[in-house]
C-alpha cells in the first residue's frame, strides 16, 4: 500500500524527523490560505499522487509571492500529471500540498528496504540527493552505503553517525543526521513499512536536517494491525477494478492486453499471462481466485474481466487441487449465465474429478469451448481472441 | 531415498484444529504413510483431547516430548503464525513447515532473526509444504499427481508445483520429492539450499526449478548449479509478462527498481547451464529431453 508524501510526513514528524512546514490542500483556495498561514516569501507547491517523478513531470513549483501560489495551485490541480512512474496515461492531481520553502544547502539521499538476502532492513544512504537512486546504484555504486539493521539493537549510535559522515553530513550535525536515520528506522519498523525513501534529505543554511520529501510503501500483510496507516488509503489513487476484486478476496491487476485470465494461484495465473504472450496475444489481466473459488467469487470475477471492454475472449486456468473441478465447473458455468457472457471463454481444467467438471461444461449448453493443458488453452484463447 | 522427508518422519500440526488445519491433516493422513506418520496436533487451550484420532497438545514441547515428533506443519493463522514458528524452533524441532500465507514481514525478519545458530530447518512460510511421493505428504497439495520417479521439483508456487508433477505424471514420470519453497521475501529454505540436496540425493536423477519474478534466489540457486550440480536442471520463470511495481498476488513476487524481472532470472539460468522453457505448458517435456 502507498501513501501520499504530507502523510509520510506527518509519520515522520511522529518520531521526530524534522519537515518543513506544510498542509494538504484540496482547492487553490485552500492552497492560498495556507501559504498565507504558513508566512513566509517562499512556498513550494507539490502535487500529491502516488508516483515519483513529480518534479519533471511539472507537479512541483516554487512560488515567490501568494499570486504565484494561486497561479500554480490552479495549473497543477486537476491536471493529469504524467511521471516515468505513471505510465502514459498519467494520473489526475487531486490533492496539493503547500510547504514552507527550504534553504538547502545539500541535497542528500536516505532510503530503508527490506533486504532478502540477510532478512534484515537495509538502511541506504548517498551524498547523492534528488537523484533516481537506481541510477546512482548503477553508474556510482560506491557513493551508496549501506547498514544492514540488527532487529534486536536497532539502529545504532555508532552505525548512524558513520553512514552521516560518509553521505557527507558537516560534523556539527553528525548527531542530528544520526537520530533522524533512527527516527526513520523506528518509523518503518512499527508501522510495518516495505519501503521508505527520503529523497532528498536536506542540510539547511543553518545545518538542520530535514527531510524535504517522504515516500513510504506498506506491507500489505501487516496492515490489520496498522489502522492509522489504514486511514490514510486513497482509493482514488488505487485502480476501481482491483478495489472491487479485492471486496472479494480477489488478486486482480489490470493489464492493457484483450485476453482476460482466472486463474488459481498467484504462480500459476502468471505463469497464463506468460504463455497468452509466448503465443502471440496479450494479457488483459492477473486475476488469481486462490484455492477456495466459490460461485459466487467466480461470478465476481467474471463481472470484473468483462467490465473491461477491451477484453475479447475470456481464458479460465485451472489446476484443481483440494479444489475439485466439478465445483470449478459448476461455478464457470453459474457465472456465465449470470454475466450474460459476450465473449469466447476457453476453459482448461485440470486435476481432481476433471472429467466430472468438463462433462458439466459440455452439457452446460454455453458455447465453452474446452482445452487440455496450458498450450492448447493458450493458443485457443489467441485464436479466440482474434475471431478466429 | 528423498529428501527432507519420508515415511519415517514424525509430524505434529500447529493449528490442527483450525478449518484449514483441520481439512488438510486429514487429507495428508490419508496419502501414503500419513496415518503412521502424522502423530499429534498442537491448539492452545485444547491439550488432553483427541482430534483425527491423534492427541492434542497446548505445546510443541510437549507434544514433541510425548510423541518423539521431528517435524511440525503450521497452519496457524497469519498475526500468530511467526510466534508458532518460535515456538516449534524453542522446543527443538527439527524441521517447521510453514503454509500460513500473509505473514508481516516485520515478524518474519524477527523469526528469522531468532533462528540464527539454531539447526531447525524452515520451510516457507507462504508456500504448499513438502511431499515425498507415496511416502508422506506434509501440506496442501493435491496428493494424486505425485507417482514415486526420479525427479525433484522446487518451487515458490504451489499450483506452477502441480503443474509441473501433473505434466510430469501425464509423461509416465514420477517425482522423488517435490518442495515448495514458498512466495515471501523473507523465508527459510531457498532453491539452492534444495538443489543441494537433490544433488546429493540418490533417489533424484533430474531436477525442475520453478521460479518466479522478486529477489535473486534462482540466480543464486543457477551459478551454484553451474559450479556444483552433478545433475541436469531445467527450469521455468514466471512473470515475464508482470508489470514492474506491482505485488503478483506473492508478497515477494515483484519487480522493484528494475531488479528481479523474469528475463534477467532466465538469462542467468541458461547462461549456467541450466535449461529453461519460456512454455510453463513444455515443463515435464523439457525434463524429458535431458534425461538420459
Amino acid at each position: 500500500m502507498n501513501i501520499h508524501e504530507y502523510q509520510g510526513k506527518e509519520i515522520l514528524r511522529k518520531y521526530g524527523v524534522t519537515t518543513p512546514r506544510g498542509f494538504p490542500c484540496f482547492s487553490v483556495d485552500e492552497a492560498v490560505k495556507a501559504a498565507e498561514n504558513l508566512g513566509g516569501k517562499v512556498w513550494v507547491v507539490k502535487a500529491q499522487i502516488h508516483a515519483g517523478g513529480r518534479g519533471k513531470g511539472g507537479g512541483v513549483k516554487v512560488a515567490k509571492s501568494l499570486d504565484e501560489v494561486r497561479k500554480y495551485a490552479t495549473d497543477i490541480l486537476g491536471m493529469t500529471l504524467v511521471t516515468h512512474q505513471t505510465g502514459p496515461e498519467g494520473r489526475l492531481v487531486k490533492r496539493l500540498l503547500i510547504e514552507e520553502g527550504a534553504d538547502i544547502k545539500k541535497e542528500l539521499y536516505v532510503g530503508m528496504v527490506v533486504d532478502r538476502a540477510t532478512q534484515r532492513v537495509c538502511l541506504m544512504a548517498s551524498s547523492e540527493g534528488g537523484m533516481d537512486i537506481e541510477e546512482v546504484a548503477e553508474h556510482t555504486p560506491e557513493k551508496i552505503f549501506k547498514v544492514f539493521i540488527d532487529p534486536a539493537k536497532g539502529l545504532t549510535d555508532a552505525e548512524g553517525e558513520d553512514v552521516a559522515r560518509k553521505i557527507g553530513i558537516p560534523e556539527v550535525a553528525v548527531k542530528d543526521g544520526c537520530k533522524f536515520m533512527q527516527g526513520l528506522y523506528k518509523a518503518f519498523d512499527e508501522t510495518d513499512a516495505s519501503l521508505a525513501e527520503i529523497n532528498p534529505l536536506i542540510v539547511t543554511g543553518d545545518d538542520k536536517i530535514v527531510a524535504l520529501d517522504a515516500k513510504f510503501n506498506f506491507d500489505s500483510n501487516g496492515m490489520y494491525r496498522q489502522p492509522a496507516i489504514m486511514a490514510y488509503r486513497d482509493l482514488d489513487e488505487e485502480d476501481p477494478d482491483e478495489i472491487a476484486a479485492s471486496k472479494f478476496d480477489l488478486t486482480y491487476i489490470a493489464l492493457d492486453g484483450d485476453i482476460a485470465c482466472m486463474v488459481n494461484g498467484a504462480g500459476l495465473a502468471m505463469a497464463t499471462m506468460d504463455i497468452i504472450k509466448l503465443f502471440g496475444g496479450a494479457p488483459a489481466n492477473f486475476l488469481d481466485v486462490g484455492g477456495g473459488a466459490t460461485t459466487e467469487k467466480v461470478t465476481e470475477a467474471f463481472k470484473i474481466m468483462l467490465a473491461n471492454q477491451k477484453v475479447k475472449c475470456i481464458l479460465v486456468n485451472i489446476f484443481g487441487g483440494i479444489m475439485r473441478c466439478d465445483v470449478i465447473a459448476n461455478g464457470v458455468v453459474e457465472a456465465a449465465r449470470q454475466v450474460a457472457l459476450t465473449v469466447p471463454l476457453v476453459v482448461r481444467l485440470e486435476g481432481t474429478n476433471v472429467d466430472k467438471g468438463k462433462e458439466i461444461l459440455a452439457k452446460s449448453g454455453l458455447p465453452i469451448i474446452s482445452a487440455d493443458g496450458m498450450t492448447d488453452a493458450a493458443q485457443k484463447a489467441v485464436n479466440a481472441a482474434k475471431g478466429k | 531415498m528423498s529428501i527432507l522427508i519420508n515415511k519415517n518422519s514424525r509430524v505434529i500440526v500447529q493449528g490442527i484444529t483450525g478449518k484449514t488445519g483441520a481439512f488438510h491433516t486429514e487429507m495428508s493422513q490419508a496419502y501414503a504413510f500419513g496415518k503412521q506418520c502424522y502423530v499429534g496436533g498442537v491448539t492452545p487451550k485444547k491439550g488432553g483431547t483427541t482430534f483425527l484420532d491423534m492427541p492434542v497438545f497446548n505445546t510443541v514441547s510437549e507434544a514433541k516430548a510425548q510423541t518423539g515428533a521431528n517435524v511440525s506443519v503450521i497452519y496457524v493463522p497469519p498475526p500468530y503464525a511467526a510466534a508458532a514458528i518460535d515456538e516449534a524452533v524453542e522446543a527443538g524441532m527439527e524441521m517447521v513447515i510453514c503454509i500460513t500465507e500473509g505473514i508481516p514481514v516485520r515478524d518474519m525478519i524477527r523469526t528469522r532473526y531468532k533462528m540464527q545458530g539454531k539447526s531447525t530447518i524452515l520451510i516457507g512460510p507462504n508456500c504448499p509444504g513438502i511431499i515425498t511421493s507415496d511416502e508422506l505428504k506434509i501440506g496442501i497439495m493435491p496428493g494424486h499427481i505425485f507417482k514415486k520417479g526420479p525427479i525433484g521439483v522446487v518451487s515458490k508456487s504451489g499450483t506452477l508445483t502441480y503443474e509441473a508433477a501433473g505434466q510430469l505424471n501425464a509423461l509416465g514420470i514420477g517425482t522423488s520429492t517435490v518442495v515448495g519453497v514458498g512466495g515471501d521475501p523473507v523465508n527459510g529454505l531457498k532453491h539452492i539450499d534444495v538443489l543441494k540436496m537433490f544433488n546429493e540425493d540418490p533417489a533424484t536423477e533430474a531436477v525442475i526449478m520453478v521460479g518466479e519474478i522478486g529477489g535473486n534466489d534462482e540466480e543464486n540457486a543457477a551459478q551454484w548449479v553451474k559450479d556444483n550440480m552433478k545433475k541436469p536442471v531445467i527450469g521455468f520463470i514466471a512473470g515475464v509478462t508482470a508489470p514492474p511495481g506491482k505485488r503478483m498476488g506473492h508478497a515477494g513476487a515483484i519487480i522493484s527498481g528494475g531488479k528481479g524481472t523474469a528475463q534477467e532470472k532466465l538469462a542467468v539460468m541458461e547462461s549456467c547451464g541450466i535449461k529453461v522453457t519460456r512454455n510453463p505448458g513444455e515443463m515435464g517435456i523439457t525434463l524429458k529431453s535431458v534425461l538420459k
